[in-house]
């Protein structure tokens, strides 16, 4: 399963209706070290299947990157049963994000 | 084994790589997070020959390609200590041990913070140690920036274009950064600048909503209500996994001259973490040049 790209369109299904835990990338394209973690999301989304990845572009989504109180990027948040349950704040090795997402 | 490890993928790390591959010598390079190093902070690169712009990312992201082209094999996992035995050096991670006639190590720096209760958790809750990574969340709001050097004065440059309020709170009366950055801070309407001053106390809720500042000739407390606290005293280098072998000046960084060779034979140093007075992209990739040249000749018993 790839990175799927989240807007506030398709946020409520995607990621607080997901039946497996969420982990969700706030980036933006000009963030070095967003970029620079992307390629470990794309890993770890092919390489598993229990939870999922999604991508938000906070210049897009500016009302999401507010309603979950994004300040620092790269931040990934963890959303298990649509609340949530962990976040992660800057640059963290693909070993790091894969346990931030084990319970 | 191999013939030369390189700890740390940044700019000085994967420079070494390519001239150690280029010497055709066998390279691991062991990094603890992703490749790049600090360079992949910055937005746009003007300083480094034949690029007038390049960004850090795709600085780092070609020059990973070149050394990857080139041979060097990459693997992601945290050196925490190098055993040596009869000339070998071992260098151990979580999970495994790599064997090297050389090592180089190119490990870089960290922020360095200023040790307040709570600043861990705040993080990404109004504090930050990046204005060009997170100024633009505090668009028309109250921040401040700690610090006196060349970062410190660039950041509040950065972000009086950008917040309705920068307070600039340094601990002494001067700045050790360049005049001309000094010089346009002060005549920025909406910056003001709090010299002899320390920051004491972080006050939040759930984020980051004042800061208790201290005067360091008089004692007197001040509270400031703030959105953002931008954090910008140093860095310090990442020497302490290795201290016990090679030698560290006072402030933590691996003591060698240009030919980047440490005090314990056969273990050499690149980039940050190394004593010199210009620590920029161009003299780290420098750095990676002659440490990988010093280590290609004492592995080939030079």
């Amino acid at each position: 399963m790839a990175v799927i790209e989240v807007t506030k369109e398709n946020f409520e299904a995607e990621v607080l209706r997901s039946e497996i835990p969420v982990l969700a990338d706030f980036n933006a394209d000009w963030c070095g070290p967003c970029r620079t973690m992307r390629p470990m999301l794309d890993e770890l989304a092919e390489e598993q299947s229990a939870y999922k990845i999604v991508s938000i572009n906070i210049d897009d989504e500016d009302e999401l990157a507010e309603e979950y109180d994004v300040s620092s990027i790269p931040c990934l948040v963890v959303f298990r049963g649509g609340e949530e349950a962990d976040r992660s704040v800057g640059l963290i090795s693909k070993d790091s994000i894969a346990a931030l997402m084990e319970e | 084994m191999f013939d030369i490890i390189v700890i740390g993928g940044g700019p000085a790390g994967m420079t070494a790589a390519i001239y150690a591959r280029r010497a055709a010598k066998t390279v691991l390079v062991l990094e603890a997070v992703a490749c790049g190093g600090q360079i992949i902070n910055t937005p746009d690169i003007e300083n480094y020959p034949v690029e007038a712009h390049i960004s850090g990312f795709d600085f780092a992201s070609r020059v990973q390609e070149q050394a990857k082209g080139l041979g060097a094999e990459f693997v992601f996992e945290k050196a925490v200590e190098i055993r040596e035995e009869n000339g070998i050096k071992t260098v151990v991670t979580a999970r495994n041990a790599y064997s090297a006639k050389a090592v180089i190590l190119a490990t870089g720096s960290e922020n360095r913070k200023l040790g307040l209760e709570d600043e861990d958790r705040l993080t990404g809750r109004g504090i930050s140690y990046c204005a060009t990574c997170d100024g633009n969340f505090y668009r028309g709001k109250t921040v401040a920036v700690v610090g006196g050097g060349n970062t410190a004065l660039e950041d509040a440059l950065y972000l009086a274009d950008i917040a309705a309020k920068v307070y600039l709170i340094h601990r002494r009366d001067s700045f050790r950064g360049e005049e001309a950055s000094a010089a346009r801070l002060k005549q920025r309407e909406n910056v003001e600048i709090i010299y002899n001053a320390n920051v004491t106390k972080l006050i939040s809720e759930k984020r980051l909503k004042a800061i208790e500042v201290t005067d360091k000739l008089d004692g007197s407390v001040r509270t400031i209500e703030l959105n953002g606290l931008f954090i910008a005293v140093g860095r310090v280098p990442e020497n302490r996994n290795f201290a016990s072998l090679v030698e560290l000046d006072e402030a933590g960084y691996v003591i060698a001259g240009e030919d980047c060779r440490t005090s314990a034979e056969g273990i050499f140093v690149a980039g940050d973490n190394r004593t010199k007075a210009l620590r920029q992209l161009v003299t780290a990739t420098a750095d990676g040049a002659m440490a990988a040249t010093e280590a290609v000749r004492y592995v080939n018993g030079g």
